[in-house]
């Protein structure tokens, strides 16, 4: 009788070292994650406490100047700016997305083709969608178009370039990120809850803000996130439907890398930006574990 | 839940979100036909400004390097990928916890850190930038993606089915490839697909990575938004919003789940 086969040595080598075999399936992924993720964001770290160098990239030493200088106004307005839009996307993509999702749940027969319809911009190219924002609302736009046809207006308004313009784009670019995992949840609850609330007489306003409301919290925390962060981190909404007037701490951080070439301020923005993401995480994962007890207390 | 009849005024503000939804890219791609080049006005059907698109030298060029790198990419992703979700689902060990954590950094890191990071580093260890480094750059940003996608199916999955053709006499590698992979085939398609199409959509971590030679589709269109150039915009603008189209009615097709579970796992 011939002895084990290479194949069934090496599968037998790996049964008796369960830890080396799930690393072996990890290291590839890890190792790429490490290089090209990790590293580099310790790398930006570094350069955030180093001088600048004038010709780009950064000179030895170390120095707190890069985030001082987020003392001054200007800089702690378009911080504070970012935040506050971020904030006025995120409630406004849930009192639009919030309905939308409940709809959705139930369409009976119509609710795949609406699934689709909420995917569909959530699949397609966010540059493209912005122009799609442009294009409606630049100056020789249709909405201005539309309005001195009809008389409205005598000439083109500015819409580009405002507040306006800007979270208009930010709320048409995370709708989908709201509405979906709004729905996941409604999609999940258990109607019996609201039979019985029925026949206890609730109205349905009540059913509303006693039960499905407060069952689909999962859902509502999570889409918040979802819009949250890439609202708080964008770039392009800002950069195409902003222009110069409208700077985010995205587009601030980009002026560093191309025009104003200092990277160690740059650097310091992004760690701004990712200590803002961070918070985000912290309140999510703080308010979620929350309703996981609620929803264990309630159990039992 | 049940259908039910929803009230009036919630079935109008709904259609109204909808229509917020669709209207800017419905309206796209009818002035994508429109045969006048600067007004709004409807000056009558033309498919012309879709032969100035096959004209464009930059744009060919452009979805040439989109394609491969959303391919090379997706393929490398897909793989190493399915490989952490099925260690992370399949395996105890030390740190699984913070393995886990470490899946969701990319997903909720900001675009431009990712993009400018990778610079940095790039920059700093004389990497050529280039459709090589972009490739590097987007495997980063959905090897998570993939992990995340796949480990859903995971736990999804009846892991009785593995022990049964092992007891029948199936070695590991058997097993795996013979009954695991099969099943979470939709899994992976799922994965893959939105890599690609990540890959594909890229513009903010692209433009940082690409140095100065190479461009993608995204950076092409983006650069003819800026000097805002004929309709030709709205024509690949329409050629994208159908490509994508095509794309989820594919992964739906293969990934019977939908692919709801997967982008908020």
């Amino acid at each position: 009788m011939a002895g084990p086969t290479l194949r069934q040595r090496a599968l037998r080598f790996l049964h008796d070292r369960p830890q080396l075999k799930a690393w072996a399936l990890l290291a590839p992924g890890l190792g790429w994650l490490l290089v090209f993720f990790v590293v580099p964001l310790l790398l930006m770290f570094g350069y955030s406490f180093m001088p600048r160098n004038v010709y780009g990239g950064v000179d030895l030493g170390f120095t707190l100047e890069n985030y001082s200088r987020f003392f001054d106004p200007l800089y702690l307005g378009i911080v504070l700016k970012t935040t506050l839009y971020a904030i006025a996307c995120t409630a406004l993509c849930l009192m639009f997305g919030y309905p939308v999702a409940y709809a959705i749940a139930r369409a009976g027969r119509w609710r795949n083709f609406m699934i689709f319809l909420v995917m569909l911009p959530f699949w397609t190219s966010f540059l493209v969608r912005m122009y799609a924002m442009m294009f409606l609302m630049r100056d020789s736009g249709l909405i201005n178009k539309t309005l001195m046809d009809l008389g409205v207006i005598e000439t083109g308004f500015e819409m580009l370039s405002t507040p306006f313009a800007v979270l208009a784009g930010l709320i048409f670019g995370f709708l989908p990120f709201m509405v979906l995992p709004i729905y996941a949840s409604l999609e999940k609850l258990d109607l019996s809850l609201l039979e019985a609330a029925e026949v206890l007489g609730a109205p349905p306003a009540s059913r509303f803000f006693r039960v499905t409301l407060p069952l689909s919290m999962p859902g509502v925390v999570a889409g918040s996130l979802l819009v949250f962060i890439p609202a708080l981190g964008s770039f392009l909404t800002s950069d195409v439907l902003g222009g110069a007037k409208e700077i985010l701490v995205g587009n601030l951080v980009q002026n560093q890398f191309s025009s104003a070439r200092d990277w160690p301020f740059g650097s310091a923005a992004s760690f701004v930006m990712m200590a803002l993401v961070l918070v985000a995480v912290s309140v999510y994962l703080r308010v979620r574990d929350a309703g996981d007890e609620m929803a264990k207390e309630a159990k039992s | 839940m049940m259908p039910q009849k929803l009230p009036y005024w919630l079935v109008a503000g709904v259609a109204t979100v909808m229509l917020f939804m669709h209207a800017p890219l419905l309206v796209l791609v009818l002035f994508s036909f429109n045969d006048s080049k600067f007004s709004m006005e409807w000056k009558g059907f033309t498919g012309k400004w879709y032969e100035r698109l096959a004209e464009r030298q930059d744009i060919l060029d452009g979805l040439y390097s989109s394609v491969t790198v959303g391919l090379a990419s997706t393929l490398i992703a897909t793989v190493l990928g399915t490989l952490m979700a099925l260690a992370i689902a399949r395996h105890e060990f030390r740190g699984r916890r913070m393995m886990e954590a470490l899946l969701y950094v990319p997903i909720v890191t900001p675009e431009i850190v990712v993009g400018i990071s990778l610079l940095i580093m790039f920059m700093a260890i004389h990497f050529p930038l280039g459709l090589g480094s972009i490739t590097v750059a987007h495997v980063a940003f959905n090897i998570s993606f993939v992990a995340v996608v796949v480990h859903a199916r995971l736990q999804g999955m009846d892991r009785n089915l593995e022990e049964a053709a092992m007891i029948l006499g199936a070695d590991e590698i058997t097993a795996f490839f013979r009954v695991t992979v099969p099943q979470l085939w939709p899994g992976i398609i799922s994965g893959g697909m939105l890599a690609f199409t990540m890959s594909f959509d890229d513009y903010v971590i692209t433009s940082f990575v690409a140095g100065t030679d190479a461009a993608t589709l995204p950076m092409v269109i983006y650069t003819m938004v800026k000097k805002n150039i004929e309709p030709s915009i709205n024509a690949i603008s329409t050629v994208v919003l159908i490509a994508t189209t095509i794309l989820i009615f594919v992964s739906d097709r293969f990934g019977q789940e939908k692919p709801l579970k997967a982008d908020k796992a």
